[in-house]
């Protein structure tokens, strides 16, 4: 499986802050799953995963093979409004990359 | 063919993808992972909220959701015990992001997760067991 597109949607809750859950297309591999040949699969995961809001970073992360394949997350924002553009992007071990841009809803 | 060169320069992700932590998320110990991030002696908090089933039953797919109520948390990060690289993910909160985080993770069997939030300096903890049913690290 290769990485591929992303889904995001960013809301602004009644409580009076903003959530983004992001969908993630990738294998996350262990380095530790045999093929159907009963080779090893090689690790290939994201390590870096960068929330932006309006072009300001407000979440760095570093993550691991440890996170499940095709990864999900939500992250909080204090506040926020709607029409505040939302940018995730990540970078895995291999230097591919994908983004994704939304205005908050 | 100046102009191409200060854009090539100021990519971002150059400077990001240095930032990964390789001697913590290389560890094979809770506590060689806990050294990598500075997180050696945390003090047990009431204030971190980890929310997770008792029981996984799939050890691929462990949804997790955290937040940290300690005043001026900077930084989550998940350590899982029982896994062959317990170091998960450490998410560093920036200006106008809440000290929440929800992922899946995977197990690969019963284990304790740490949950270490950073703020002022101090590391706090907070711990919780998850039983897994069938792991989910060999795929």
């Amino acid at each position: 499986m290769a990485a591929g597109p992303m889904k995001m949607r960013a809301t602004l809750a009644p409580a009076g802050y903003t959530d983004i859950r992001v969908l993630m297309t990738h294998p996350m591999e262990t380095g530790q799953r045999k093929d159907a040949d009963g080779k090893l699969v090689p690790m290939h995961f994201i390590q870096n995963v960068t929330v932006k809001v309006n072009g300001k970073p407000a979440v760095e992360a570093q993550i691991s093979q440890g996170v499940s394949r095709n990864p999900v997350f939500t992250f909080r924002l204090k506040g926020g409004a709607r029409g505040d553009n939302i940018e995730v992007s990540w970078i895995d071990n291999h230097g591919e990359t994908a983004s994704i841009e939304a205005p908050v809803a | 063919m100046v102009g191409v060169f200060a854009v090539a320069a100021v990519r971002p992700w150059t400077a990001l993808a240095a930032a990964w932590n390789k001697d913590a998320f290389g560890a094979k110990t809770s506590a060689d992972a806990l050294k990598g991030i500075g997180a050696v002696g945390a003090a047990p908090s009431g204030d971190i909220h980890v929310e997770a089933p008792e029981i996984a039953e799939n050890g691929a797919v462990v949804p997790i959701e955290i937040s940290s109520a300690v005043p001026g948390t900077s930084s989550i990060a998940v350590v899982i015990d029982k896994n062959p690289f317990p170091l998960v993910a450490k998410f560093d909160f920036l200006e106008g992001a809440l000290p929440f985080v929800k992922v899946n993770v995977k197990m690969n069997e019963t284990s304790e997760v740490r949950v270490i939030a950073q703020a002022g300096g101090k590391s706090y903890v907070a711990t919780k067991e998850i039983k897994v049913t069938i792991g989910g690290c060999g795929g």
